[in-house]
């Protein structure tokens, strides 16, 4: 398609599509936001776990609560590390009452599922690693669901947000699509097989389905900028094996009721002890863009912590970023700097997220 | 695409058009497509001194951060503000928006650049890796 292509992860992966197929991040980006953006995300993993005590492995590998998951429901969650730092932030998905999807990051994905396997081995339950059997397609933005509905015979408007369904697309059968994404917008993700002929065709299909919408594919630049303004977590960004969940702020997926999972006695140890850094929201007031890994400086000057993820926001139209400071200066409305290219650059904490997508009545 | 034959290239992708002992400076058309949705482009004041071959400014894409060296030594006389408030301009126009003017210290360090046909070569052997 003449898309800027990036390896990421070892994945040849589209930057962002030529603007004369509707590309470039800011028109890819306003797409999600006010009609549909379609990604090719096939880099992500899959894991399936299945079996009597596929439950019980779960929920010792992840820190949300499977057991309020009805067959059909999915769920936003984290493998920790015995230390409570993240190995990956993942989707559960209960797909049967004994049979669980956990869908895994690019760069992690071979990390991730001998990490699953070796944490699961005492349970009764197969783990298999259904990373290269899928194609994965992102249809994301308000109109993705009128898009989707005119492949498939499923029923979506009965699919609420983090469900999943079964139907036939685009002719094949039995076909997973889940109402997910990762853009802080409503959309599915649909997971086809992933031979190149089927991947291009479905793809191929999907974009002319859209072109009544205006649909654009999108590439991974406006994944990032449309996940930053949602303040969804990336790993290596927000999350890794040095944050854990209290820093990261993942306090509402993570069930600490729940009597075991690996990372739960750690998490409970940092609590007492007090959450020094914190993630916060950040946006620029002084004319200047933070990036990835500048330094944060308080009012005066002084380094205080650093920028995990930075960008103009092409929605929003402000310059944000999301930050680790001490908790002293997670106030919002406090006033910060940003160093960029050795300057100190004015900012101030704001909340997060930067973007909430309006609630729909339908 | 074809790049105007009235100025030279640098192969860091500039572009300085020159009249007499002053010049204009800008970015190319494949620096423009290359760097995406510009959003932000900052230069130095007016009286600076610049030196061939070294950063005298910075413009940002959504995605990226990219120097500007300076295609030949002298000292900066105007500086295009519109570029403050339209940075987009340099994608919609890359070769008719320029970001500096500057005085030239020795004309001859313009025999080093690229003429338009070489920079062509150059951007096509670029993009093909």
């Amino acid at each position: 398609m003449g898309a800027k292509m990036v390896e990421f992860n070892g994945w040849d992966m589209p930057v962002e599509y030529p603007a004369s197929l509707g590309g470039g991040i800011i028109n890819e980006h306003m797409a999600v936001r006010t009609g549909v953006g379609i990604f090719d995300v096939s880099h992500m993993g899959d894991i399936r776990l299945a079996g009597p005590q596929a439950l019980a492995a779960v929920q010792h590998i992840s820190m949300n609560d499977a057991s309020r998951l009805a067959v059909g429901q999915a769920q936003y969650s984290a493998l920790l590390y015995p230390q409570g730092t993240f190995v990956d932030d993942v989707i559960v998905h209960r797909l049967a009452p004994d049979e669980y999807l956990l869908v895994i990051n690019a760069g992690t994905r071979e990390k991730d599922f001998n990490w699953v396997r070796d944490n699961t081995r005492q349970f009764d339950c197969a783990v298999e690693n259904l990373s290269d059997d899928f194609t994965q397609i992102a249809i994301q933005g308000p109109k993705a669901v009128n898009l989707l509905q005119k492949l498939t015979d499923a029923d979506l408007s009965a699919v609420k947000f983090y469900w999943v369904t079964r139907g036939t697309l685009c002719g094949l059968s039995n076909i997973l699509m889940g109402r997910t994404g990762y853009t802080a917008e409503d959309g599915f993700e649909i997971y086809i097989p992933a031979d190149e002929d089927t991947s291009a065709r479905v793809w191929n299909e999907v974009l002319a389905a859209g072109k009544e919408f205006g649909v654009v594919p999108c590439g991974l630049g406006s994944r990032n900028t449309l996940r930053l303004e949602g303040k969804l977590p990336l790993y290596g960004h927000e999350i890794s094996d040095t944050i854990n969940v209290w820093e990261a702020g993942l306090d509402r997926f993570c069930k600490m009721e729940k009597p075991e999972f690996v990372g739960k006695a750690s998490l409970e140890k940092a609590k007492a002890a007090g959450v020094k850094r914190t993630l916060v929201g950040v946006e620029m007031t002084d004319r200047g863009i933070a990036r990835d890994g500048y330094k944060m400086l308080n009012s005066s000057g002084r380094e205080i912590g650093y920028v995990t993820s930075g960008s103009p926001a092409p929605y929003l139209k402000k310059n944000i970023a999301l930050a680790y400071v001490p908790t002293d200066y997670a106030a919002v409305g406090t006033a910060v700097k940003v160093e960029i290219r050795g300057q100190g650059v004015g900012a101030v904490i704001v909340p997060t997220p930067f973007y909430k997508r309006p609630k729909k009545t339908s | 695409m074809a790049y105007p034959t009235d100025r030279k290239y640098t192969r860091e992708h500039e572009w300085i058009q020159v009249n007499g002992n002053s010049g204009t400076v800008g970015i190319t058309h494949y620096a423009q497509e290359s760097l995406g949705d510009i959003v932000f482009v900052e230069t130095p004041k007016v009286g600076a001194e610049l030196t061939a071959g070294k950063t005298f400014g910075t413009v940002e894409s959504v995605k990226a951060v990219s120097d500007l060296f300076a295609p030949a030594s002298g000292t900066v006389t105007e500086v295009n503000a519109d570029l403050a408030t339209s940075p987009e301009k340099v994608n919609k126009d890359a070769h008719g928006s320029w970001m500096v003017k500057m005085t030239l210290k020795d004309p001859r360090e313009l025999d080093a650049l690229l003429s338009a046909a070489d920079y062509e070569k150059f951007v096509a052997e670029e993009a093909g890796h």
